[in-house]
């Protein structure tokens, strides 16, 4: 049997890919269009963009969004790792399997009820809605990932390394900082980067716990679609698209660099939303 | 030893408090506030309203339905892709095409959607050029099924194309020189194997299908058809936390009976 796609099958997975990717290519085109609505295309013009870049708000809620991303991934990155060391150093096979599926209750939460309980949460401890809470909740919904993104890369790690390192007179300290972080650096690099895109995918978690003072990208582009299309979003999707394949881009060359100091990866990494 | 088991602990810490703090005390908090009314007065009266009005139930069966739907459509969609996809010599490009657009924000592509469904948008135009006349289709259920399972189908492409890279070729081959046809291969052999995926699948898109608030309030209309919405609407509109904690419940018990269904114990993979 031939183990090659059918002439129907591709022109199928073509079709789908049109209507996967219209949806985006028309937000795109019509960032372009001098009109006001997505309707008709008026004329090629690059006011929407101008309009983007001066508005003052849309810049100070970009910087914030990149700030919380950077932060909440980096906390979520350390806590993770640790989490992942913790978890591969119980010994009883019970114990590590409880923790991960402690681990994974936030993966699998639908994102309102992590919103909710999380606002329930601040409120109990009176905490004020804003930057902190929203960071909070980014560095905790991100942990889990980057346990999971780090942990195979721990248990792949032969324990006679560590051993012969202690038989070597290595204290705990030299065998984490010269044998063990060295060997998960790039689970621990791709846990970071899925934080990252974790954080800026999410909505309704930051949504529930922002407060008024406080906003994220998606949040405002939330409330600015609830009041109709304004096409200086569509603007701001252009830009998102081109962020999001670069950062796309840098996540394969790093798998790609992963791949080629041995680890084998077969699977796709499934981000979330 | 005494300082090894110290420095140890140095790692569970900070895990463990994690744990605690936004695991289990979130849940734990949800479940808590459901046994309260609106005056802060313990009672049993939100799950009785729950159980007793029509109209939660009814919501909860739309919800259930709905969220159905999107998974029956993605999957669909999604088998034939990933089959064909994983037949593709350059497999792993194809799949990049995939996973590009979910690192696209949802609320852009929910966005882009008020525009294609809109009265005189993309798609009304097409419907006019082929003799239909227009139609009112953002804010109706029909349009907030199709944009999810939009949404969902990358999701529902990827763990079904993971498990079909997953089957050895040599299975395939054995089947054809057995004499089994295309069809019988697919039936008896592919779609058997690619269980957990679709399973996996299932789990990924369906529970999130019952809460998806953004889309059903931008696409859906200001209707409350689902779960998620009303959780939303009661903790940030109405302010009555108890009864959304109650429907929270609802959703976490319905999370858990999904889990439930669709786990299949997955082994590591690595050897």
């Amino acid at each position: 049997m031939d183990n090659r796609a059918s002439k129907l099958g591709k022109f199928y997975i073509i079709f789908v890919f049109l209507l996967m990717y219209m949806p985006i290519f028309y937000l795109i085109i019509y960032s372009f269009s001098k009109g006001t609505t997505m309707a008709n295309f008026d004329g090629f013009t690059l006011s929407h963009y101008g309009e983007l870049f001066a508005d003052k708000r849309m810049l100070a809620i970009f910087l914030d969004t990149i700030l919380i991303a950077l932060l909440s991934s980096l906390f979520s990155t350390i806590i993770g790792t640790m989490g992942a060391i913790a978890v591969h150093n119980t010994k009883r096979r019970h114990q590590r399997e409880t923790l991960l599926s402690l681990n994974s209750i936030l993966l699998v939460s639908p994102d309102v009820i992590i919103g909710a309980s999380f606002l329930i949460f601040f409120t109990a401890l009176k905490l004020p809605l804003g930057f902190w809470s929203v960071l909070l909740s980014h560095i905790a919904f991100e942990i889990p990932i980057v346990l999971l993104m780090v942990l195979p890369r721990l248990d792949e790690m032969s324990p006679s390394l560590i051993n012969a390192a202690m038989d070597l007179g290595a204290t705990s300290t030299q065998i984490l900082s010269k044998i063990t972080l060295p060997f998960i650096q790039p689970g621990i690099i791709a846990g970071f980067f899925m934080a990252i895109t974790y954080s800026l995918d999410d909505f309704a978690v930051t949504f529930f716990v922002t407060g008024n003072g406080f906003t994220t990208l998606s949040v405002e582009i939330y409330s600015r679609a609830r009041q109709g299309i304004s096409l200086e979003i569509n603007a701001l999707a252009g830009i998102m698209f081109i962020f999001s394949l670069v950062l796309v881009g840098i996540y394969y060359l790093i798998e790609n660099h992963n791949l080629s100091s041995g680890r084998k990866l077969d699977r796709v990494e499934v981000p979330d939303r | 030893m005494a300082m090894k088991k110290s420095f140890k602990g140095l790692f569970y810490t900070p895990y463990i408090l994690w744990l605690a703090m936004f695991v289990i005390a979130p849940v734990a908090l949800i479940i808590y506030y459901s046994f309260f009314d609106i005056h802060h007065q313990f009672t049993f009266s939100n799950y009785r309203v729950f159980f007793e009005s029509g109209t939660y139930l009814t919501m909860t069966a739309n919800s259930v339905l709905y969220a159905f739907l999107i998974t029956v459509i993605s999957i669909l969609i999604s088998y034939p892709m990933a089959l064909v996809i994983s037949r593709l010599k350059h497999r792993d490009l194809w799949i990049l095409l995939v996973i590009l657009p979910t690192w696209i924000n949802l609320l852009l592509k929910a966005y882009a959607f008020i525009g294609l469904l809109s009265r005189d948008g993309l798609v009304n135009n097409l419907f006019e050029f082929f003799g239909i006349p227009a139609q009112q289709m953002l804010f109706t259920d029909a349009s907030f099924i199709l944009v999810a399972a939009y949404i969902q189908i990358p999701f529902m492409i990827l763990p079904i194309y993971n498990s079909m890279t997953d089957i050895s070729d040599s299975y395939i081959r054995a089947s054809s020189d057995l004499g089994a046809t295309k069809w019988q291969t697919l039936t008896k052999i592919i779609i058997p194997m690619t269980m957990p995926g679709i399973k996996s699948g299932i789990q990924i898109v369906f529970i999130p299908s019952l809460s998806l608030f953004m889309l059903s309030r931008l696409i859906g209309g200001n209707k409350i058809i689902t779960l998620g919405t009303a959780v939303e609407e009661h903790f940030l509109t109405t302010m009555n936390w108890g009864m959304g904690s109650t429907i929270g419940v609802v959703l976490i018990i319905s999370m858990v009976v999904v889990m439930l269904f669709t786990n299949t114990k997955r082994k590591g993979r690595r050897s």
